[in-house]
């Protein structure tokens, strides 16, 4: 088996006691910003970019996988212990979850939690070296016309499954798309939108936009409306699952990666769908119905897994296609591409050190995650205490220290301002953020694959559908914006339901 | 069609005339984000056609035609955005831990913070990192409401200073010191 040879190789890279500690720096730095109220993966992951920056390539990806399912944990035991989740992935375990903290069976909730990320980690990323080189084999032969198909889908994807409204998400992905264009033209040097400035010709850093849309326009939002109490953590101690627990829970752990990883790996909103998909499942499955909402463990555990499963599956896609399902596979693109790698069908060939290196660490970091998480639960749960001017100050500081160190630059100062302020304006009036962030990054790939396929073809349109592989994809485009519309056709006459 | 006309066929009942004339504010208030958009659209779109291509256009797709296509792009969603508000449809504001929707919003909060993080932008280059840092820190926690002048600037201080020696002793990610790192 050569993907076996190869991860044992990767072991070999993970397991050096300097990588080692890069990952559990990642998992110990992710789970205490991912508990920080206010603060999802995704800005986790966006605010602890400068970190990595002067480390090389395989230790700054060893460490952001740690901190990436790290964040991811440390926002359910927020969801858990607060019950008011900023984040859609962690909605699901705040409904059975905080109940449970509720009745003092917090500690259970946290256990089931955990051992659910574990769980659903290890067989995500176990089928994630299953499939991630067979895939990327699959897409070396695809060309120009396929990627641009898949970027058009992955755009049509972020705008019209997530969020209440397309006319906002796509209005969101445009301007995303805009401030993609801002730098020169990569294919011919001309000068776009940078209205003759020198600064912007190198065009807009991708993380100076990830860090102003999720940081400081977080931050800027949360001021205007700073809860003036804010709300209790619910104390708690040791997680521990007792034998009557283990055998409610132990299914659900195992049932919730395969919901969880298929929904990751495509561009359909990441573990929000799969956790409520699997918060139903484990729902009709039980035999404890009457205690769901009122604290079921299963409620915990399924939905748990599902939401780690699908962060294998998210790297499924991003690693062999280059393609972000998520806002945290966003960011992780914006990263590598800092270190001049293009993720895609290649990566597998050319950065074997690097990619499996990264996925041993999967592994490696998924057991840090369990034996550091459940003894030190306690101290997680006192951060929630954090008084709020202190943890948004904070959040405009590091903000301002990653934009800062990407370049030394104060005009990347300015220009995360301005982008925070959008974000403010775009949170006040429902504007998705994922659908701009998205547009920046695969906006100028986007265009360049476009480019490239018509002129193959010599300008002619045919020259996009011209692969069966491209002609598929546009069908579930298709079906995806048809879907709406039927639906809309059953429930027509109903009143329309407002925000 | 005007804004008024729009709004009162809206099936759903207002409780009194206050929240009534507050929510239309509102409506009206989400009108300036399709100017917004179409203000971006007509940018995008007179930066592509004063570009001067002749010389550079290489394939049949030149640098000009994806912001063409952007910016029509924009154009259409600010028409569509503007009719779905007309119609009574409204942007969802983004709810969180910490954020309490029901008051409204605290816009000096927001101005104030923009400016410290500005004043902090100009000061980090002359004064250096860790000063700059520890003001910007200060200065936000007080805007936020944190009024302990005896902690607020220690932590602020001890914050910036960690960051600095981290990122640019440790780390290797360059910051300014300024004439006080000079100094120690």
């Amino acid at each position: 088996m050569n993907a076996l040879n190869s991860l044992m190789d990767g072991f070999g890279t993970a397991l050096t006691p300097l990588n080692l500690l890069w990952a559990a720096l990642g998992v110990l730095l992710g789970t205490a910003i991912g508990v920080l109220p206010g603060i999802g993966p995704a800005m986790a992951v966006a605010l602890l970019l400068p970190v990595t920056y002067g480390l090389d390539p395989v230790a700054a990806f060893i460490m952001f996988a740690g901190i990436y399912y790290g964040a991811m944990f440390g926002g359910s035991t927020t969801s858990i212990l607060l019950n008011t989740p900023g984040e859609s992935a962690a909605v699901v375990a705040a409904m059975e979850g905080n109940p449970m903290a509720k009745s003092g069976r917090g500690a259970q909730a946290l256990a089931a939690a955990a051992i659910g990320h574990f769980a659903g980690g290890m067989i995500g990323t176990i089928l994630l070296v299953a499939l991630a080189p067979t895939v990327a084999d699959l897409a070396v032969d695809i060309g120009a016309p396929d990627y641009f198909a898949i970027m058009v889908l992955a755009f049509i994807a972020v705008t019209s499954v997530l969020g209440s409204s397309r006319i906002r998400g796509l209005a969101s992905l445009l301007i995303g798309l805009t401030i993609g264009l801002v730098g020169l033209d990569q294919m011919t040097g001309q000068q776009r939108l940078t209205f003759g400035s020198l600064q912007l010709a190198d065009g807009v850093d991708v993380v100076i936009v990830a860090v102003g849309l999720f940081a400081i326009g977080e931050a800027l939002w949360v001021a205007a409306h700073l809860r003036r109490a804010a709300a209790e953590p619910i104390p708690v101690g040791l997680p521990w699952l007792g034998r009557a627990d283990v055998k409610r829970t132990w299914k659900s752990w195992l049932r919730g990666p395969f919901i969880g990883f298929p929904f990751g790996a495509i561009p359909a909103g990441g573990a929000e769908i799969p956790t409520f998909l699997s918060y139903v499942t484990e729902k009709r499955l039980s035999k404890n119905k009457d205690e769901w909402g009122k604290g079921a463990i299963e409620g915990v555990a399924g939905p748990e897994s599902a939401a780690s499963a699908s962060a294998a599956g998210t790297l499924v896609s991003m690693l062999t296609l280059g393609l972000p399902t998520t806002a945290v596979a966003a960011v992780m693109l914006a990263a590598f591409q800092q270190y001049g790698i293009q993720p895609g069908p290649l990566l597998f060939e050319r950065e074997p050190e690097l990619v499996w290196g990264l996925i041993a660490s999967l592994f490696v970091g998924m057991v840090l995650l369990l034996a550091l998480n459940l003894p030190l639960a306690p101290v997680w749960a006192k951060l929630l205490r954090i008084p709020r001017p202190y943890l948004y100050a904070g959040i405009m500081f590091f903000a301002a220290v990653g934009a800062y160190a990407v370049g030394g630059e104060v005009v990347d100062l300015v220009i995360l301002l301005i982008i925070g302020l959008v974000g403010f304006g775009m949170r006040r009036y429902g504007l998705p953020i994922l659908p701009a962030v998205i547009g920046v990054i695969l906006g100028p790939n986007a265009e360049q694959q476009l480019r490239r396929a018509l002129q193959i073809s010599d300008g002619s349109v045919t020259g996009l559908v011209n692969t069966p592989f491209a002609v598929t994809v546009y069908a579930v485009i298709v079906l995806l914006l048809a879907w709406p519309l039927l639906k809309r056709l059953v429930i027509r006459g109903r009143p329309r339901a407002d925000a | 069609m005007t804004t008024r006309t729009g709004s009162s066929p809206a099936p759903d009942p207002t409780p009194a005339p206050a929240a009534e004339r507050r929510s239309w504010l509102r409506d009206h208030s989400e009108l300036g984000v399709c100017v917004l958009l179409l203000a971006l659209g007509v940018l995008v779109l007179t930066d592509a056609l004063t570009m001067d291509v002749d010389i550079t256009q290489r394939g049949p797709v030149g640098p000009r035609t994806v912001p063409i296509v952007v910016g029509m792009g924009l154009l259409v969603i600010a028409a569509l955005l503007a009719v779905d508000v007309l119609r009574g449809g409204r942007g969802e504001a983004e709810g969180g831990e910490d954020i309490d929707l029901s008051e409204p919003a605290d816009w000096r909060t927001v101005l104030l913070l923009s400016g410290i993080f500005l004043g902090a932008a100009v000061l980090i280059e002359p004064v250096g990192f860790p000063v700059a840092g520890a003001l910007l820190f200060w200065g936000a926690a007080f805007a936020l409401g944190s009024r302990r002048s005896d902690r607020d600037p220690l932590i602020a201080a001890v914050l910036s200073l960690i960051t600095y020696i981290v990122f640019d002793k440790l780390l290797g990610v360059p910051l300014p010191g300024g004439p006080l790192m000079g100094v120690l």
